[in-house]
């Protein structure tokens, strides 16, 4: 051995590196584990057969494959359907949220007026007050909507229901209040704000008109935020349940869907034999919210690498 | 109408001119915010001091008064129970979400192998632990006979158990003990909810700038001297913003939203459900008042 590899290994320094490599290791593994974990549990419950349920030998790795799980779930979720509708919701409010708090969370930023800040201390006010507060009004005004009074007058004096249809989503959307967009407005805010001035004003001298600075400008210099305003929303309109129960009860999408899969599945399964087992009711539901959350894993796959680059760009930071 | 013209047609100030347009692309927001915030706001506030029948011919409203919420406070018997429940929930695990989440953050900004694989496992959560999805995973049958079979839930109290027993000897207070065992018990609550906030911290640590660690490096600071002297001050004042984000984080489901739901569309009785939804908003907004008042004192801008 030589010299210099000696001093190495009884340097302290050395030592105190490896020890801490691998304590970080440790952590980072289990805690991996504890996160994948009831991801990779549904999997293997998944494609597991019926007679594997009991089966004391099987405990990650089933003995007989089958696919009869995904089968049962995609016929009682309607499951092609249920993915057309949900991805149609989802990317539709998407694209109205980002929009409509990307206008506001530039005007507060950077044109301010008479009144903006308290308009924006109104935009931190719909992020506290939980939305079980306003559900019940809401509920009402949807159910006969008249837009202040204006929609009777067209329609013969009646109002319209708007439940169990897209668009109190739409409207919503459209208004930047749906559920969370104050966090989007904020996050807009915040980045626009981060943007130099100098920018803004060379757009300015060469005669640009303040749409013309938004949206050619400024708006391909926010694409890390406008990334992260839309994959949040994205996500959480899928796994939204609070709204989406309320509001489209008979709809198919895919949160109603899940919510009510163990009711269908006992109806779809009763006519085949009896009573049915409560566990074998379960396994199938399981392989449901594998199936609903598995369009969420796919995109994050791809998309996940620009989503950490761009939050950490976004300035959510301030 | 020739005033409106000869409104537009003034000339105006560069300083003007951004003011008009600001109000214009904040309007969308603010014709919801009067349309699907305000007036509900403001009507789910008469309905909680009102007894709200639905007939016929539409809502008759009745002003009685507090009795709402003398009702659900005294009288109505899961609310208090799960109220109070709630509420704890929420005051035991935010502290603990703050202070796991930086800790990972300040893991996950360190360099090693398989970093990228690490911070897009820790992230999956953001995606996964929200709504539906979480309250099925909290039923699954499957889930418990899996845990009973492989003894599981055994093993898991066994470990605690232990730590228990070798911090009680070692004479720590016995109410911090429970904490940290309760703690270990949730750690998948805990990190299934910490997914944004690791990557709000994280943001905020990779926007410190490198000359204040080389600095202190060279001042022969220790990693962790540099932790506690250089990161903890520098990423404060997101501790404030990821205490609000796990607050309102938790409102979409909880027993008391669920409770609220369940007197609202099931039993009909718009009136206790609307005071039910005040009093945890009140509650909230005093306990979200309370944090920031100490935290704000404490955090530290670099500027």
């Amino acid at each position: 051995m030589s010299g210099t590899a000696l001093t190495r290994l009884l340097s302290l320094y050395y030592w105190k590196r490896w020890l801490w490599a691998f304590v970080r290791f440790i952590l980072i593994v289990g805690l991996s584990f504890v996160i994948l974990y009831p991801i990779l549990k549904k999997i293997s419950t998944a494609i597991k057969d019926r007679t594997d349920l009991y089966s004391p030998i099987v405990v990650w790795i089933p003995e007989n494959l089958s696919l009869d799980n995904f089968m049962y779930a995609i016929r009682t979720m309607d499951y092609w359907n249920t993915l057309l509708n949900t991805s149609f919701l989802a990317s539709m409010t998407t694209v109205l949220t980002a929009c409509s708090c990307a206008l506001a969370g530039y005007g507060f930023a950077r044109l301010k007026f008479k009144g903006s800040n308290l308009l924006f201390a109104c935009v931190i006010l719909t992020i506290l007050v939980p939305p079980t507060t306003i559900l019940i009004p809401m509920y009402l005004n949807l159910k006969d909507f008249t837009l202040l009074g204006l929609i009777p007058l067209f329609n013969g004096g009646r109002s319209v229901n708007l439940l169990n249809t897209y668009w109190p989503f739409i409207l919503t959307s459209i208004f930047g209040i749906s559920y969370k967009a104050g966090l989007f407005i904020f996050i807009f805010r915040q980045f626009f704000r981060g943007i130099p001035k100098e920018v803004e004003e060379a757009a300015y001298v060469d005669g640009a008109n303040v749409t013309r600075t938004f949206t050619w400008i400024m708006l391909p210099n926010a694409i890390p935020a406008i990334l992260t305003v839309c994959l949040f929303s994205f996500v959480w309109q899928w796994n939204d349940s609070f709204f989406t129960t309320t509001y489209l009860t008979s709809a198919k999408v895919m949160s109603t869907q899940l919510s009510s899969l163990p009711f269908n599945l006992q109806i779809a399964l009763s006519g085949t034999a009896g009573r049915q087992d409560p566990f074998y009711l379960d396994m199938v539901q399981d392989t449901g919210t594998l199936l609903a959350i598995l369009p969420l894993i796919l995109i994050y796959l791809f998309v996940q690498r620009y989503f950490v680059e761009s939050v950490e760009r976004t300035g959510v930071v301030g | 109408m020739k005033m409106v013209f000869q409104w537009i047609g003034k000339r105006r100030s560069y300083e003007q001119q951004k003011a008009i347009w600001g109000f214009i692309y904040v309007l969308p927001w603010l014709i919801g915010f009067i349309l699907f915030f305000l007036i509900p706001f403001i009507q789910s506030f008469r309905f909680s001091l009102s007894k709200v029948e639905s007939q016929t011919s539409g809502i008759e409203i009745e002003f009685v008064g507090l009795d709402n919420y003398l009702y659900a406070l005294t009288v109505h018997t899961s609310f208090n129970r799960t109220f109070v429940e709630s509420i704890l929930n929420m005051v035991v695990n935010v502290p603990l979400i703050i202070i796991f989440s930086m800790f990972l953050a300040a893991l996950l900004n360190q360099r090693f192998r398989g970093r990228g694989l690490a911070r897009a496992i820790f992230f999956l959560p953001v995606i996964l632990a929200s709504g539906v999805i979480a309250s099925l995973e909290a039923s699954s049958l499957v889930e418990a006979l899996n845990n009973e079979s492989d003894n599981g839930r055994f093993i898991h109290a066994l470990g605690s158990f232990e730590l228990e027993r070798m911090m009680l000897e070692a004479g720590v207070s016995e109410s911090i003990v429970l904490y940290l065992t309760g703690a270990v018990d949730r750690i998948y609550d805990i990190v299934s909810q910490s997914g944004v906030q690791i990557l709000i911290f994280l943001a905020g640590i990779q926007s410190i700038s490198t000359h204040l660690y080389e600095a202190a490096k060279i001042e022969g600071a220790t990693g962790y001297e540099a932790f506690w002297k250089i990161t903890f001050p520098m990423v404060s004042p997101l501790i404030l913003v990821n205490v609000v984000y796990t607050v309102i984080d938790s409102f979409a489901s909880n027993a008391v939203t669920d409770l609220v739901r369940e007197v609202g569309f099931s039993n009909f009785n718009f009136g206790l459900s609307s005071a039910m939804a005040w009093i945890y908003f009140l509650a909230v907004s005093l306990i979200l008042a309370i944090t920031m008042w100490l935290i704000s004192r404490r955090v530290f801008y670099y500027e």
